[in-house]
């Protein structure tokens, strides 16, 4: 089974405001607020650490929740980030840009 | 030089100099030239009080008048940029500006909303790079600080404004300019006039709070979290251009605005008691 790679995608930016999460996507201006699970897989999404290390290094730590639960989910929210072009999704590791401009 | 074709040439001059003013908003000059002496009495009474002999200018604009044509002027407007360059069009105007000389033109018939149109786009492109923006929303200066007054259609910024007492200075009830200062912002009165019809004055005060209109059966006012008052905020702010980094620009200014200006929601019966809260 190949692993799954997740970055920040940089047309997008992000600011984090009393704990709050909020993405604008450059493409048409949608705002998206995140809650914990998808701000822990934004922040954590450097295009290099593999999906799975992610979940069980941030959200199985975090949430009592069976791994292979916690890998599904996080992998449908990974896709479905992807589709918003949030975030970027690939089986290869994927190079450092400038992504996902945050301050 | 002939001394006749001199003498002819010095008589012309001071009517060609009528042909050009400076409208200040924001504190930004912005020289408008035309050929029309008809449109520049239109602007001189549309943009009376922002009207400046400031020969300093940001932002100088040709304006060619042409005949009216049958374009809508409630078209959606583009603004594109390549090469530098803006791009403003609508059903009624064409125009370009280039940033970087702060040159540009409009093609437009003599009335005063094209050129309204093409100033309030100008401003929000100059003021996007300047951590700052247009916000639709009424403002107004009481005891030296400004107050701004956000919501939809309808949830009471020109009743605000039309109920402000004497001591208040109407600063808009349609479209309030906000400029970054130090580390706090500024609003400027503006001629960008709603229902009220009235041009705001030109003057300018420290932005005290931010208040999200909303009529009620009583007067209240109360905090509004920050997730709320980006996006409540970010809905009001005016931007035109699609570019991504123009996007990025105005979230970035809603946040930093949010962070450093606190947003309130004022609920209100609409009569002049609701400002015993303000100020």
């Amino acid at each position: 089974m190949s692993r799954l790679y997740v970055a920040r995608d940089p047309r997008v930016a992000a600011r984090s405001l009393d704990g709050e999460m909020m993405i604008m996507s450059g493409r048409d201006s949608t705002l998206f607020t995140l809650n914990k699970t998808a701000t822990i897989l934004w922040q954590s999404a450097d295009g290099t650490t593999p999906l799975d290390e992610i979940v069980d290094r941030k959200i199985c730590t975090d949430f009592e929740v069976e791994r292979s639960v916690a890998l599904h989910d996080a992998e449908a929210l990974a896709r479905d980030l992807a589709a918003h072009e949030i975030l970027q999704v690939s089986d290869h590791p994927i190079p450092a840009q400038t992504s996902g401009e945050a301050r | 030089m002939n001394s006749a074709i001199e003498s002819l040439l010095s008589q012309l001059a001071p009517e060609l100099e009528t042909l050009s003013l400076v409208i200040e908003i924001g504190g930004v000059p912005v020289r408008v030239n035309t050929s029309d002496s008809e449109f520049l009495r239109i602007l001189g009474n549309r943009y009376a009080g922002f009207i400046r002999a400031s020969e300093r200018v940001e932002i100088e604009f040709d304006v060619e008048i042409v005949q009216p044509g049958s374009a809508d002027p409630d078209a959606d407007v583009q603004v594109t940029q390549r090469a530098g360059r803006w791009r403003l069009t609508r059903g009624d105007f064409q125009a370009e500006w280039e940033p970087s000389s702060g040159r540009g033109w409009v093609r437009q018939s003599a009335n005063p909303y094209s050129i309204d149109s093409v100033l309030r786009i100008v401003h929000t492109l100059v003021l996007a790079r300047r951590n700052g923006f247009l916000l639709h929303s009424a403002s107004a200066i009481r005891n030296g600080k400004a107050f701004l007054f956000a919501g939809v259609s309808g949830a009471g910024k020109t009743t605000i404004s039309r109920l402000a007492p004497a001591d208040v200075t109407l600063l808009t009830d349609e479209i309030s300019y906000i400029s970054r200062r130090g580390d706090g912002y500024i609003a400027f009165g503006t001629p960008f006039a709603g229902e009220l019809a009235k041009v705001g004055e030109n003057v300018s005060a420290p932005i005290e709070a931010l208040y999200l209109l909303a009529q009620g059966p009583e007067n209240r006012m109360e905090a509004v979290p920050s997730g709320e008052a980006v996006r409540s905020l970010l809905a009001n702010i005016l931007f035109f251009a699609e570019e991504e980094d123009f996007v990025r620009d105005a979230f970035h200014a809603a946040f930093d605005f949010v962070s450093r200006i606190p947003v309130l929601r004022l609920t209100f019966v609409p009569d002049s008691r609701v400002w015993e809260l303000i100020g």
